[in-house]
Parts: C-alpha cells; sequence; structure tokens
C-alpha cells in the first residue's frame, strides 16, 4: 500500500476516533471535518475525483456549517465569553491543526513535480458518472428528489410548530 | 499496481463503521450521535466508490451521490428535531429523555 494512502486513512480512522471521544461538540465538528478532507483525499486515490470534490463541497461544506449553526443557537451551558475562551484554546484546536496539516502537505507532496508520476488508477470522471445518473439511474433520481423533497417539508413543519409556540 | 487496493478499502470502510456504530452506542448526546452516524454513511459510500473503482463501474459513484443525498436530508431533520426538543424547554441533548415526543 502507497505511504501517502496509509497516512490518509490513518489520519481518517484517527479523526473518527476523536470525533466520538470529545467532550465539546465543536471540537468534535473541527475533527469531523478534517476526517471528511482526508476521506476525500482517499476518493481521490480511489480514481474518484468527482466524488472528492462532492465529499468537500457538500459534506465538508453544507452539512458541517448546519451542525455548527445549529450549536451556535443551542448555546448549550456556560457564558459566551468564557465558552470563547475554551474554544479559543491551542489545545482545542491544535489536534485537528496537525491532521489538517498532515492531509495539506499530502496534497502539497502530490501538485509539486518532485513527486514524480503517481501510479494513476484508470479514473471514473464526472462524464461517465453524468451518463450514468441519468441514463440507467434516472428512477433513483427522481427518487433521490422525493427524499430531498420530504426531508424540506418535515424541516419545515418540526420548525414552524417551533414558531408558533414562540 | 493500483494505490489502493480493494482489500483495504474495504477494511478501512470496516474501520470507519465500527468507530461510527460504537459512537452511536457510547454516546448519549444527540448531536455526537447524527455526527456518528455521517461517519458510518460515509464508510458505507467509501466501500461503494471502492467497489466501482474495483470493477471501473460508474455505478459505484452514482451510489455515493445517492448516499450523499440521504446524508443530506438525514442531518437536516435529525436537527430540526434536536432544535425543536431544545425549544420546549430541555436543557439536555441526552437521548434518553426523549421518548416522550407529542406531535
Amino acid at each position: 500500500m502507497h505511504a501517502l494512502a496509509l497516512l490518509a486513512a490513518s489520519v481518517t480512522v484517527i479523526g473518527a476516533i476523536m470525533v466520538i471521544t470529545r467532550k465539546v461538540a465543536v471540537h468534535a465538528v473541527l475533527y469531523l471535518v478534517v476526517t471528511l478532507l482526508a476521506l476525500a483525499a482517499l476518493l481521490v486515490m480511489l480514481g474518484a475525483s468527482f466524488a472528492a470534490m462532492l465529499e468537500i463541497i457538500i459534506y465538508a461544506g453544507a452539512i458541517m456549517v448546519l451542525f455548527v449553526f445549529v450549536i451556535m443557537m443551542l448555546n448549550l451551558g456556560q457564558p459566551d465569553s468564557a465558552r470563547e475562551k475554551e474554544w479559543l484554546r491551542p489545545r482545542a484546536w491544535l489536534g485537528p491543526g496537525i491532521l489538517a496539516a498532515i492531509v495539506c502537505a499530502e496534497l502539497l507532496y502530490c501538485i509539486s513535480p518532485l513527486s514524480g508520476s503517481m501510479p494513476s488508477l484508470a479514473s471514473i470522471t464526472a462524464h461517465d458518472v453524468g451518463l450514468s445518473l441519468f441514463g440507467r439511474y434516472v428512477l433513483m433520481v427522481e427518487l433521490a428528489s422525493f427524499l430531498l423533497l420530504a426531508g424540506l417539508v418535515s424541516a419545515f413543519h418540526i420548525g414552524r410548530n417551533r414558531m408558533e409556540n414562540r | 499496481m493500483p494505490v489502493f487496493s480493494f482489500n483495504d478499502t474495504l477494511l478501512l470502510a470496516t474501520i470507519l463503521f465500527s468507530v461510527g456504530l460504537a459512537g452511536v452506542l457510547i454516546r448519549r448526546n444527540m448531536l455526537f450521535m447524527l455526527m456518528s452516524l455521517d461517519i458510518m454513511l460515509n464508510a458505507a459510500a467509501l466501500v461503494f466508490v471502492g467497489a466501482g473503482a474495483r470493477w471501473h463501474d460508474a455505478a459505484g459513484q452514482v451510489m455515493f451521490l445517492l448516499i450523499l443525498a440521504l446524508a443530506a436530508v438525514e442531518t437536516a431533520v435529525g436537527l430540526a428535531i434536536i432544535l425543536c426538543l431544545h425549544a420546549r424547554g430541555r436543557p439536555t441533548l441526552d437521548a434518553d429523555t426523549g421518548n416522550l415526543l407529542q406531535g
């Protein structure tokens, strides 16, 4: 197994273990973002660069922002200043920072001309995925749209009840 | 020789899924349970992409896209439920106390 793949895999597993053992939810979100970034690097090594981009954009972008918003709205326990002080301590961001630096170093190594030619897998491009998605699997796209609509309606319903109770 | 063989992918996905499952089982905080669910979904998606790379089929990434949509819906609805429970005045996020939902 290639050393880069081993490194990314270990960052993924370490990040996942850190996610489920943190006490503060924001620290867990930081580790989860690093885990998703390392997983995206693994997907690139598997020849699925389109999936890796989607992983970064949708997971590490959109879904993690949802988590951060909800944690901000919940506002559990401590008063604000004490909580900010707790979150800005180096102990809080040093672990995710180091893991993210490892992933970033991997990226820089791969795009530098020193690394030689990677043993490239025959990759599956977005073109193939699009042809398959809207050809054979077009019914599943419709089903996924039903699922998204159902999620939208139920989230709106739950939120609306909350507004009326206030 | 590929960088990442299918056996390695399966092993990594198994480890990730076990970590996520352990997170759901040992944590009672609902936010952490949602994050563990996301880890488990990621492990399943990794198996799909690895299988797609192994047999050189685009269907693996199609399944990855659908899992992504599923994860987005699951997270949105779960977080909405958490906010709803919180707005009704429960001071804790403990999942064991949420057995009396009404409406």
